[in-house]
């Protein structure tokens, strides 16, 4: 194995340049000769690392705080299954299910709002703008009001309507190729047109039945337990390592359709892929937690520009989305305790804002 | 029969939806050529080169590279024998000269080889050659046209590709960067024994440097052939509509087009606007079927 460290730019150059300088080392990897070979980037690694940190941080902290509160050693002992029963039944019955599920869901949604702003070479193009988060909803809300469905078929419901929203933005979008402001313009009509067709469901409704969809739209992860962790791991085990694959393609594909096949990129191969998998994601996080929004906008262009990234930082979304769905989560238990907010209304709050500054940043660059 | 060229195409018909822009098209790309595709704007050329390098699929007809249909390799088996710069490419945005050029390996990486010593010389190599190796660690965006086209360059040369083809490279530079491009184009074609195919607007480049030139027009192939044979004045107002004369470059000795002066006529008319009277007609100039191999 060998290691070579190369191209720290020059302090003149660097000076020059101001800020837009990446100033990135780059170590090279290579082992076994050249058969296994690649660069990491310093900083990259340094970030992607702090974020499993920070991460493990908050975890250990949701463990630990709530109207039961439990020390740090006691629910280490907890989570082997050892100490108090009282210890035992709260961490590894609800809090731990709990963050995990966050952790997941946030994850995915991550990933899958990485994929969408790639595919559609746009930080507004994610899930919730485009109107898969939308149809998800409708769904689950059609299921709740029309069927009468308990959890199970509420989530179903909701993978049926978001898969069958982003099918139909993607066959209204094509049109050789899919075409970024394209897909972005038809998901806003489509999710207008949902968001209409759900009001219509809503006015309709026994006013108990209203209220139970209600709090599933907003998006909560109160009294979720394992059934919903082992479900979330399934999905997001089998998929993100299969978009983490087509990391190297989509930001090949970032440099323009023609620019990607002429490096040998099946494009519209990858791009129904991408979509398809991406929205299976996103499907399962919705049909977990409900449509918990901005996570998919915001986490992977937080973790771009932290990372100063020039293509999708696929992993970097997922992890970036774990954190902030665990965190946005801590505080929604926290915040007005004893009063357990839904997690959905704390990102929207934080992703709201957001969403102003990045509109706000593009429209000042000229790129909106 | 001589061995069939590395690139040709055979009856192709060209279409983007139902709009037909070529019928029945013939090509062949000589081995070995710095072929350079001139015509009107909307004359195909640009379409005849994408459908060369798969990026559009022909209604009929076929491409064959190296002796198969062309759409019968695996994408990145294209990708390791023909180089495309297209005439629109999106730099992302905050990358750097050095990552840019990188891409242009991506058909020779695999899933645990993505940066071998090989790639790491061959992209020196082709940064060296286009003469960005000193912008290395410069972000793409801040370059000038003229650098940012030789970036793009030097990403395709770094596909380390038999054939390259190269849509309207010459586009937005100036005049001084425009012979750059070219210069280096020659230096491709001569040194390391590339086939080049560009499209190019100017036909006093195109009979510069091109060994072998094609005229386009309407979707057709109208004349091929060494450009001192086959640019005459009347095939220039055949196909550009422009009547012109024809001189020896001064410098190269290959042809020169120079196009007839129309001021005095545009006087003339002028004049006889303000006298109230019509302008005098003019028989329209015979322009002569040509077709030449």
């Amino acid at each position: 194995m060998s290691t070579t460290k190369s191209q720290p730019a020059p302090a003149a150059d660097r000076t020059r340049q101001g800020r837009r300088d990446s100033g990135d080392a780059v170590r090279v990897v290579r082992l076994a000769g050249d058969a296994v070979s690649f660069r990491l980037r310093t900083r990259m690694t340094f970030i992607y690392g702090t974020l499993v940190a920070a991460t493990l941080v908050v975890f250990a902290i949701t463990l630990m705080v709530g109207d039961y509160e439990i020390p740090l050693p006691r629910v280490l002992l907890a989570l082997t299954g050892e100490g108090e029963r009282l210890d035992v039944f709260f961490v590894q019955g609800m809090r731990l299910p709990r963050a995990l599920t966050a952790i997941l869901v946030g994850a995915a949604l991550g990933v899958a709002g990485a994929v969408f702003q790639s595919l559609s070479r746009n930080p507004l193009g994610s899930p919730d703008i485009i109107g898969f988060t939308s149809g998800a909803a409708t769904g689950a809300v059609l299921t709740i009001l029309v069927l009468g469905g308990g959890m199970t078929q509420t989530s179903i419901g909701a993978v049926i309507g978001g898969l069958g929203t982003a099918g139909l933005v993607y066959l209204l979008a094509l049109k050789r190729g899919v075409q970024g402001y394209r897909l972005i313009l038809v998901g806003i009509g489509v999710n207008a047109m949902l968001l209409s067709a759900r009001d219509y469901l809503m006015t309709r409704a026994e006013l108990t039945e209203a209220m139970t969809a209600q709090v599933w739209l907003v998006g909560s992860l109160n009294g979720r337990d394992w059934t919903q962790v082992v479900a979330v791991s399934c999905g997001t085990g089998v998929l993100i390592p299969l978009i983490l694959g087509l990391g190297p393609r989509l930001r090949l594909m970032e440099m323009g359709e023609d620019s990607a096949r002429a490096l040998g990129v099946p494009t519209q191969a990858t791009q129904a892929t991408a979509l398809l998998t991406a929205s299976a994601l996103t499907g399962f996080g919705i049909a977990v937690a409900g449509p918990i929004g901005f996570i998919a906008l915001a986490a992977p262009q937080l973790a771009r520009r932290l990372v100063r990234a020039n293509g999708t930082t696929l992993l970097g979304a997922g992890l970036m989305g774990g954190f902030l769905l665990l965190t946005a989560d801590l505080i929604a238990q926290r915040a007005l305790a004893p009063i357990q907010l839904p997690v959905g209304v704390v990102t929207a709050v934080v992703g709201g804002s957001y969403l102003v500054w990045l509109l706000y940043r593009e429209w000042r660059t000229g790129r909106g | 029969m001589s061995e069939p060229a590395r690139l040709w195409g055979e009856n192709l018909t060209l279409a983007y939806d139902q709009r037909v822009i070529s019928r029945e098209l013939g090509i062949t790309i000589p081995d070995g050529s710095l072929t350079v595709i001139v015509g009107p704007n909307a004359c195909g050329k640009s379409t005849l080169l994408r459908a060369l390098s798969r990026m559009l699929k022909p209604a009929a007809g076929a491409v064959h590279l190296d002796g198969r249909l062309i759409s019968s390799y695996p994408s990145k088996e294209v990708a390791r024998r023909l180089g495309l710069l297209p005439q629109s490419s999106i730099a992302p945005d905050g990358i750097t000269v050095a990552d840019l050029v990188a891409r242009g390996r991506y058909p020779h990486q695999k899933f645990l080889k993505q940066w071998s010593r090989a790639d790491e010389r061959i992209i020196a190599e082709a940064m060296a050659a286009t003469r960005v190796s000193d912008l290395g660690s410069r972000m793409v965006d801040e370059l000038s046209g003229g650098q940012r086209q030789r970036v793009w360059l030097a990403m395709v040369l770094a596909q380390q590709t038999p054939l390259l083809l190269l849509d309207e490279p010459t586009t937005y530079l100036d005049i001084a960067h425009q012979m750059d491009v070219l210069d280096l184009c020659a230096e491709l074609h001569h040194d390391r024994g590339h086939t080049l195919v560009a499209v190019l607007h100017d036909l006093n480049h195109a009979c510069r440097y091109a060994t072998h030139l094609i005229a386009m027009s309407d979707g057709q192939v109208v004349a091929q052939g060494d450009p001192a044979e086959i640019i005459t004045a009347e095939l220039v107002e055949e196909v550009f509509g422009l009547p012109c004369r024809i001189i020896p470059d001064p410098e190269t000795g290959t042809p020169l087009v120079v196009p007839a002066d129309r001021r005095g006529k545009i006087a003339k008319r002028a004049a006889a606007r303000q006298d109230g009277s019509t302008p005098p007609e003019e028989a329209p100039v015979a322009a002569g079927a040509r077709q030449s191999a």
